[in-house]
């Protein structure tokens, strides 16, 4: 297994609270991973650990075997906030296009990632006028826009109709398999299933990284919901 | 630095003013009214229109730009682009020489209205060219939002933001010789005066007013007020930080 992302002993601050307490894990490249868990247990926080925008407190996070937030790693990473980040007083297509020509991309790519995140029609209207689906959308075309060897998603599927998050998950899936590493966080357990891997945080440590398979038969439950329950639990009394 | 990424930021922020049509007459606008109650309050005195309305070409773009952009950047921090920018490859000095030179040509726009309609309709007499005014103008108008970026990095709200006006420009603009002659103030005024950049600004306009050609001094005092965008857009820079808590 190919790795793309390690982190070691992350330790992460925020305020006087520990967020991250000496984190440990790998994501393989190639592939779709599931950061899962509550909301507070450390999801963002990691992500942005990885983006290279958080202050760390220890430990080190490594991305294609760079430190993570270096400069040649800026250019081959999509980064998708939680709340969405794109401008207000922009159309769709000029915010895709901006953040395309960034990374050196052309306009065709950016109308590609518009078409692909499904607002081709909401193209031309100024983000400021879309609902908050469309909004979080826009900001995800902005994020795959020219297909970046890492993606990191926070939360892209929130408040998206089924159709479309079905499609959306499956953009995803073909992106990994054209090479592509994708971290997506969720809280959502249906959208769990739809991993290569799984990792469960909460409280800001690691309780599983595993295949969607293997936590179903460690947990021995199908459903997956109910394994992350017991994977907590036994936890609980193991500590 | 990246030059494309650096035309691509700036053309970004032009983009977002032209889709605000009101904050664009209002850019246009503002100067205008206020220069025609200038007119009106000094009817009968017109070299005291000459020598307020001179420096209020100045000042006005100064102000507004700050303005402005301290919302602008702030709107960047608050909405969470800039953390998305911060993982691209943009560089942190593209962007804030980017809303230099957008907001620049913006005030370029301003100072050129501004200054056509004091000389045309208003009749301004100056001695030298309206062309310097609008350079020194432009240069003001840099030099306010270099101060916005900076300040911006101090305010966490909108309403936080806009209170550095009072704090930032009022002290330059009572003290930059419009009001009272600097070489008429108390000593420790006068060097308080002379620490701040705008009163480079009003005394480089002063000087096109009264020489048919530009002067060393003119240039001399542009120099210190470009000189002063470099400092504050460095410690901008400085205080724009990629990895937060």
């Amino acid at each position: 297994m190919d790795t793309a992302i390690e982190v070691r002993d992350l330790v992460i601050e925020r305020g006087k609270r520990t967020v991250l307490h000496g984190f440990t894990c790998t994501i393989p490249r190639g592939s779709v991973t599931g950061l899962l868990g509550p909301s507070g247990s450390g999801k963002t926080t990691l992500m942005r650990a990885i983006v290279g925008v958080q202050i760390v407190k220890s430990g080190s996070i490594t991305v294609f075997g760079e430190p993570a937030g270096s400069a040649p790693l800026r250019h081959r990473m999509g980064y998708l906030t939680q709340a969405p980040s794109v401008y207000a007083d922009l159309t769709v297509r000029e915010n895709a296009r901006y953040f395309a020509a960034l990374y050196g991309l052309g306009a065709a790519e950016a109308d590609q990632a518009v078409a692909d995140v499904g607002l081709k029609k909401a193209a031309g209207q100024l983000v400021g006028t879309l609902s908050g689906g469309q909004r979080s959308r826009a900001s995800l075309a902005c994020a795959i826009v020219g297909n970046p060897d890492l993606v990191i998603l926070d939360e892209p599927t929130v408040g998206q109709d089924p159709v479309l998050r079905d499609e959306l998950w499956k953009r995803f899936q073909e992106m990994a398999a054209n090479g592509a590493t994708l971290l997506v966080s969720s809280h959502v357990m249906d959208e769990a299933a739809r991993c290569e891997r799984l990792l469960l945080i909460r409280e800001g440590r690691l309780i599983a990284d595993d295949t969607p398979a293997a936590v179903r038969a460690s947990a021995g439950t199908d459903d997956l919901d109910e394994a992350f329950l017991r994977l907590i639990r036994a936890q609980g009394v193991a500590a | 630095m990246n030059l494309r990424i650096l035309t691509v930021t700036t053309g970004r922020i032009l983009r977002q003013l032209r889709h605000d049509r009101r904050t664009i007459a209002l850019l246009l606008l503002v100067p205008v009214v206020l220069l025609t109650l200038l007119y009106f309050m000094f009817d009968d005195q017109p070299q005291v229109f000459d020598r307020i309305a001179l420096v209020m070409l100045g000042v006005f773009p100064f102000i507004i730009m700050f303005l402005v952009t301290s919302i602008a950047m702030l709107r960047e921090r608050t909405t969470g682009t800039l953390e998305r920018l911060l993982t691209t490859p943009l560089n942190k000095v593209d962007l804030l020489f980017g809303y230099g030179i957008a907001f620049g040509i913006a005030a370029a726009a301003q100072a050129a209205v501004a200054s056509a309609v004091a000389y045309w309709l208003f009749g301004l007499d100056t001695q030298g060219s309206p062309a310097l005014v609008i350079l020194i103008a432009v240069v003001n108008a840099v030099l306010g939002v270099a101060l916005g970026l900076l300040c911006s990095a101090f305010a966490r709200t909108e309403f936080q933001a806009v209170q550095f006006l009072p704090v930032v420009a009022f002290p330059q603009i009572m003290l930059c010789g419009l009001f009272v002659a600097r070489d008429q103030m108390v000593g420790w005024l006068e060097a308080i005066s002379d620490v701040l950049p705008l009163s480079y600004a009003v005394e480089a306009l002063q000087e096109v007013g009264v020489h048919t050609d530009p002067t060393g001094t003119m240039w001399r005092d542009l120099a210190i007020v470009a000189g002063a965008v470099i400092v504050a857009l460095v410690l901008a820079a400085a205080t724009l930080r990629r990895r937060t808590a």
